[in-house]
């Protein structure tokens, strides 16, 4: 929408050009020594000789990469075949962060939608009631989750006094708990770009289409929805990438019995394995599956409104 | 800038400086393992002062000395089997002969640990077993025996928690079989993979750190647990037993080391010789329920200690193992199959 009025050498508002470089410097840094350098180390390790017991001995190898997607049987000494298990870990975790997602679109539109109609005095009440949560650390939230899913605990104690059920539900230590979990942890990072979007969306196109005849559902589907696709789509990405990686809920509230994407990174850094080329190759292959999706979005992105103007 | 980078330079030295000046301690231990009154007490008799920080497992521990923290701490205090591994890496100092005056109050059937011959590097912090407890309210069987973790009665099956620690899991699943600990034998092995797979099925988590409280809170009505949590979690739920098997326990001793590198290693040696007395030791035993390893602690001790059921093996108890340390490739056929189980 507004795109077309940048200026031609894509660069606007250059108040600030003679200080620009001094005031980008704490930025630059920032990315090279707390992101691109660690990223870089991660990638060497990935092609270096693991020591035993964690540790690594500076001599290239692809054993680490070999071992995520060859299987040598379980003395090591087979011909190589397809390893699944590795790539089943990475197919549950990517199970499990695509529901997380959807299931927080599901509530976290409407929720979003809710307040960006809301009159403008109360929508930062409404913005700051959702970040609430945000105050209390992740794991006590998690471990708090743990206690409402549990056997005897508040939700298995009000349905049984209630008389739905008469045996306590097995909740906690199931797929449907990490989900609960993930899902609850990353629920207003999909809430809040969606609010944003939805809130500069001009609402007398609605009033344009239902006076076209177009059903609500029509209004929602063609002219909302592509009105706010960047909110949605940006949403989706905070909310599924975390999600890919966590650890806590799958620990805490699955019982760690199947390692996600994360525990299995984990466990080669300080667990029993101690293979740290594995687990940055692990890394290396997360992040190269991070890095399709984005791109995906940003080419997305990038299309040309195929819509009515 | 460049005023900028010298002003990062000065205040890093001033940090490193102040960690290294006379008087400190840095201890790298387990959480909720030492009373903060005996830290005060080592403080007020020394004029050295504590810092601590804490790990959960003796392998992130070890990652994380690897990983820079040498150099940074004095002790720690690893288990049994993390001892060797430490001595075989080259990451403890060796304290001399006589160095330690309180030596001599180690108990004499401790003298010459499999893991350290002779004290070289350590002295006894705590020592106890591993095995598992029973909730006997959902099951009145016999339940010192390991089929209650590997082949449990269907009233226990689904709600068995394991520690997620190969260490602990893999001992306790070859003194099920009756195989020895890192075994080379082919069919063992694979005997061994199959059954933990078959196993699986009817645990309900890996959980180490919440080992006490799932028990307690009757998530699970068994579970894996060190005796002196076990002993924790019987003062908060009477029905819970804990279990010495026939087949045998997994034992273990955690022990203060001396660092390599260590900063203050002065400061080190007399916490280590304060730990060595059993006035002190004992008030450890005290607040972790574990046994010492020293002589003469029992005047010190609470009387409820001796008589423990945690800490007293019934007759019928098989031998109590400490878990032993695998060689490379061995160690490689281990890790695939706890991948097995967990994949």
């Amino acid at each position: 929408m507004a795109g077309g009025t940048a200026q031609d050498n894509g660069t606007q508002g250059d108040t600030y050009k003679e200080v620009r470089d001094w005031l980008l410097a704490p930025a630059w840094v920032t990315l090279i020594v707390l992101v691109l350098l660690p990223v870089l180390l991660m990638l060497v390790y990935s092609f270096l000789t693991k020591e035993f017991r964690g540790g690594v001995i500076w001599e290239f190898s692809f054993a680490a990469y070999e071992q995520f997607f060859c299987d040598r049987g379980l003395f090591g000494d087979e011909p190589c075949a397809i390893e699944w298990t590795y790539i089943n870990i990475f197919w549950r975790s990517i199970w499990q962060a695509g529901l997380a997602t959807i299931l927080s679109l599901l509530i976290g539109f409407p929720t979003a939608y809710f307040i960006a109609t809301r009159p403008a005095h109360v929508r930062p009440l409404w913005v700051f009631l959702i970040t609430i949560p945000y105050w209390v650390n992740l794991l006590i939230r998690t471990v708090s989750m743990r206690f409402m899913l549990r056997e005897e605990g508040p939700i298995n104690n009000a349905l049984m006094w209630s008389g739905l059920i008469d045996n306590p539900l097995q909740m906690i230590n199931t797929n449907f708990a990490v989900q609960i979990g993930l899902f609850y942890s990353y629920l207003p990072f999909m809430v809040l770009p969606i609010y944003a979007a939805v809130e500069r969306y001009n609402f007398t196109l609605s009033e344009a289409a239902s006076d076209l005849y177009a059903s609500k559902w029509t209004t929602l589907r063609r002219i909302v929805l592509p009105a706010v696709r960047p909110g949605v789509i940006a949403g989706c990405i905070l909310v599924f990438v975390p999600s890919l990686g966590a650890f806590l809920a799958p620990d805490l509230l699955g019982g760690a019995k199947n390692f996600m994407i994360g525990s299995l990174i984990e466990e080669q850094f300080k667990g029993n394995a101690g293979n740290w080329p594995f687990g940055a190759a692990a890394s290396m292959i997360l992040l190269t599956l991070v890095l399709v999706i984005l791109t995906l979005y940003a080419r997305q992105q990038a299309r040309p409104d195929k819509g009515a103007r | 800038m460049k005023s900028l980078l010298t002003s990062t330079a000065v205040a890093a030295a001033l940090i490193a400086g102040g960690a290294q000046a006379e008087g400190n301690l840095s201890i790298y231990h387990w959480f909720e393992y030492i009373p903060q009154e005996l830290l005060d007490k080592f403080t007020a008799e020394t004029g050295i002062t504590v810092t601590m920080d804490t790990y959960d497992s003796n392998e992130a521990m070890l990652a994380s000395l690897k990983a820079g923290g040498m150099g940074s701490y004095d002790v720690a205090v690893p288990g049994d089997y993390m001892v060797s591994i430490m001595i075989g890496e080259g990451l403890l100092d060796e304290v001399g002969e006589g160095e330690l005056k309180n030596k001599g109050n180690i108990a004499d059937g401790w003298a010459n640990p499999s893991f350290d011959p002779g004290w070289k590097h350590s002295i006894p912090y705590q020592w106890g077993s591993t095995s598992f407890m029973v909730d006997t309210a959902a099951f009145d069987g016999n339940i010192d025996t390991t089929d209650i973790l590997f082949n449990p009665p269907a009233e226990l099956a689904g709600k068995i928690n394991m520690l997620d620690s190969q260490g602990e899991v893999m001992a306790m699943a070859s003194l099920h079989l009756g195989i020895p600990q890192c075994s080379q034998d082919r069919e063992q092995l694979k005997a061994l993979d199959t059954m933990l797979q078959e196993a699986k099925g009817n645990w309900a988590s890996f959980n180490s750190d919440t080992a006490k409280e799932v028990l307690v809170s009757g998530d699970v009505s068994v579970g894996q647990i060190y005796d002196g949590f076990g002993a924790k979690a019987r003062a908060e739920k009477a029905s819970l037993k804990y279990a010495f098997p026939t087949q045998g326990y997994v034992a273990w001793m955690d022990n203060v080391v001396l660092l390599k590198d260590a900063p203050n290693r002065d400061s080190a040696i007399k916490f280590m010789d304060f730990l060595l007395e059993p006035e002190n030791i004992a008030a450890v035993s005290n607040f972790a329920r574990y046994g010492s390893g020293l002589a003469g602690v029992e005047a010190f001790l609470d009387p409820e200690l001796a008589t423990l059921p945690e800490s007293n093996p019934p007759s019928t108890a098989g031998p109590g193992v400490f878990i032993e340390v695998c060689d490379e490739a061995t160690q490689a056929i281990y890790d695939r199959i706890w991948t097995n189980v967990k994949k």
